[in-house]
């Protein structure tokens, strides 16, 4: 094991000394045969299987049955460096939410001439039909992925915001699970923070943003679009954990000034719903009238207080990658802080300059699509030929409004099992933060790891895996 | 001008359903130009659900029903006084930003076709005066003529056919107002009489355009003119179906049977 290439920061190695957090793991890890690696790596996947958790992350689509690879190497934060973090994910949440309260109601932003009304107004996410309405304690998003990468000691950059129905919180607790029971020695050795109580911690969140209307405590359930979505498993294994029932449109339905869930022993009166399917299917009289994955009526009742929708219908608006340019901007103005959490500096190919700088820096920058996901429909300069260069230069002169760039960052590393032993490579983070009458995020998150050597793309549908990630305690 | 408003909608199934739900756009809005003097919606057998004004000024109700039923009926009975504001939305409480009236949707998207009839409206800086141009050329391009469009009829095939109702010119309207960069949507409501004189008993539509300076204005491009004491608004959306003022769904039916009737009198003192 050594500390690979000069440039990327190694959070395991400096030079050829071990940083503290991970003083004892390179201890287990110095000691651990070869085969007694492999052996655990086939049971760490046969558990995997057995559990069904096969779903791609992040709604990425791909073959549904395809298992992630899982690294059994866990990631470390210490304490220090996780409390930087989570007061910036939390800053960021707060103003993100303040957003969202204020481009549906009076956009004092905009006036402020802060953010150009056109990205906002215009906006494919923005949706009038809650203009005006103000969702219980003024929370439209409930729970925020934000996805961060790491370039240095005390450096940190948000990539991108997750305000809609940011998914793979289940592999956060099952890495962990899954490490528990094949390592139980290590979580002796090692005084980590637990993650187990997200669930609970989500469905208190899920009931303190009950309606006005409900008296007793509140009815939270999951609305899942059905099985053949990609992240189904998530959906049942969170309805699971927080002890609360996983519908589909068909079993819910709106009476008078409410929505019922039908039971086996009547119906019973729903009081929030945290839904994993887009707005466009969320109510057939207000959104798509051909949407079958719906409930007719549901925003009827959601506009006029009778049930909470988690994350708020409209919540994406956000979220898009040419809002995010803004967001540091936000926290100045809602919060009067400055971003305790970098963004990575972006242009945005509408304008004359940054085009015409992107245009002539194709080969050392990062191209994504402006309501791209997953990985899809984006250029890593520095990876790829002059032929897909090319390519992809037309796709921007043919759409320009579509596309932001970013310089390539030099993501961090983590040491990762491979076919030769255990080698760096480059990871990000998905920490989630719930939002309702406080703000709170479990220590650690998601780590998604580039399994291929120097790549940087994390996306499990491009090579990508999972690993635990710790938080030491102080 | 006082109107008295009677409409009805009735739908037959061939099936009993089980369930209705609706949600109802069918409160006349309040400004300058119209005052409720009196409005009654009943939907016989049914349980009155929610009630709110939304972000664009209209009031939405929701009804729910629980079947058998082999029949329903929608019922509206009420009395409006109406003056005439030369289209001007005086005096409407709405908190939409204009802009989110800007994007485009299946039926008010802009075809080559369209984009031409936008180009061809020669006008000053003065975008009332450019409204008008556009409202004009879209009564020009496609002739009155029930029956020849339906319901999911495009503006751009409206266009091509050149031919349509009002609810096609009102689409071709708002798609070449948004080609020229200015915010439209649909309105929904009840019109008294034509610009002849000739009784007009059906419900109408019309677009309205947001013109600096003077805000929302309506054009009546099926009419090739701008609402006035005879008209009687509604609702508005992006296009018929978003300011539509009954979506609803039933479920357990088969086929369905639509009968709608619409009378507008004025009132006599």
């Amino acid at each position: 094991m050594t500390g690979g290439k000069m440039g990327h920061y190694n959070e395991m190695f400096e030079g050829e000394s071990v940083r503290d957090p991970y003083a004892r793991l390179s201890q287990w890890v110095g000691t651990m045969p070869d085969d007694f690696r492999q052996m655990k790596q086939a049971e760490a996947e046969a558990l995997f299987r057995r559990i069904g958790i096969t779903f791609a992350v992040y709604g990425e689509g791909g073959d549904p049955d395809r298992l992630i690879p899982f690294d059994m190497m866990p990631r470390v934060f210490e304490q220090a460096e996780w409390r930087k973090l989570e007061r910036g994910i939390k800053q960021r949440a707060r103003a993100l939410n303040a957003f969202l309260r204020d481009v549906y109601g009076r956009g004092e932003i905009i006036r402020a001439g802060r953010i150009p009304a056109r990205l906002v107004y215009q906006n494919e996410a923005y949706e009038k039909a809650v203009v005006g309405i103000v969702p219980p304690r003024g929370v439209y998003s409930h729970i925020i992925g934000i996805d961060l990468v790491r370039t240095g000691k005390d450096e940190f950059y948000v990539l991108e915001d997750n305000c809609r129905t940011p998914s793979g919180v289940s592999y956060m607790l099952e890495n962990r699970e899954i490490m528990m029971r094949m390592f139980p020695q290590l979580f002796r050795n090692n005084r980590i923070e637990p993650v187990d109580q997200y669930p609970a911690l989500l469905r208190r969140t899920l009931e303190s943003v009950a309606p006005p209307k409900c008296t007793d405590r509140p009815t939270c359930v999951i609305l899942t679009p059905g099985h053949f979505n990609s992240a189904y498993y998530e959906h049942s294994f969170l309805a699971n954990l927080m002890g609360v029932e996983l519908v589909e449109g068909q079993d819910l339905f709106v009476d008078g000034e409410f929505v019922y869930m039908r039971t086996t022993t009547g119906p019973r009166r729903v009081d929030v719903i945290y839904r994993r399917i887009d707005d466009p299917f969320l109510d057939p009289l207000c959104f798509r009238s051909d949407s079958m994955l719906g409930v007719p009526g549901l925003m009827d009742v959601y506009r006029s207080g009778g049930v909470s929708i988690c994350s708020a219908p409209g919540a994406g608006v956000a979220d898009d990658k040419a809002i995010y340019t803004f967001v540091p901007e936000m926290i100045r103005f809602y919060l009067g802080e400055e971003p305790i959490l970098n963004n990575v500096q972006t242009w945005t190919l509408w304008k004359d300059d940054d085009y015409k700088y992107v245009m002539e820096n194709l080969p050392d920058l990062v191209v994504k699509e402006v309501h791209g996901s997953g990985g899809y429909g984006m250029l890593v300069g520095p990876k790829s030929t002059k032929e897909e260069i090319e390519l992809f230069r037309r796709k921007i002169e043919a759409n320009p409004s579509n596309y932001i760039a970013q310089p390539t960052l030099s993501l961090s590393t983590c040491p990762t099992f491979v076919e030769e032993g255990i080698a760096p490579r480059h990871v990000d983070l998905r920490p989630y933060c719930l939002c309702g009458d406080r703000i709170e995020l479990v220590p650690g998150g998601l780590t998604r790891v580039a399994l291929r050597e120097g790549s940087l793309v994390v996306n499990s549908s491009q090579g990508g895996g999972v690993k635990d990630t710790w938080v030491l305690s102080e | 001008m006082k109107l008295r408003i009677s409409h009805e909608t009735t739908y037959r199934y061939d099936r009993p359903i089980r369930n209705l739900i609706q949600s109802l756009r069918l409160t006349p809005s309040i400004y300058e130009g119209q005052k409720v003097l009196q409005w009654q919606i009943d939907l016989p057998g049914g349980l009155r659900g929610p009630g709110f004004r939304d972000g664009a000024g209209d009031w939405i109700e929701g009804w729910t029903l629980r079947g058998p039923a082999a029949e329903i009926t929608v019922r509206i009975e009420g009395r409006v006084d109406t003056r005439d504001t030369a289209g001007v939305l005086r005096g409407h409480r709405e908190v939409i930003h204009p802009l989110a009236y800007m994007r485009a949707t299946s039926v008010t998207r802009a075809d080559p076709g369209l984009r031409d009839l936008a180009a061809s409206v020669q006008a000053g800086p003065d975008l009332l005066d450019l409204s008008h141009g556009l409202s004009r050329a879209v009564n020009d391009a496609i002739a009155f003529r029930p029956g020849v469009t339906e319901s999911h009829t495009t503006a751009a095939e409206a266009l091509a056919l050149g031919e349509g109702v009002c609810q096609d010119h009102t689409h071709a309207l708002i798609a070449v107002a948004r080609e020229r960069g200015i915010p439209a949507r649909y309105v929904s409501g009840y019109l008294h009489s034509t610009i002849d004189g000739e009784p007009h008993d059906a419900a109408h539509a019309w677009a309205e355009l947001h013109v600096q300076g003077l805000g929302w204005v309506g054009f009546d491009a099926a009419n090739r003119c701008c609402p006035d004491e005879r008209y009687v608004r509604l609702g508005s959306g992006l296009n018929a179906s978003d300011a539509a003022p009954i979506r609803g769904v039933a479920t357990g039916s088969g086929g369905e049977e639509l009968d709608v009737r619409v009378q507008v009198e004025e009132m006599s003192q």
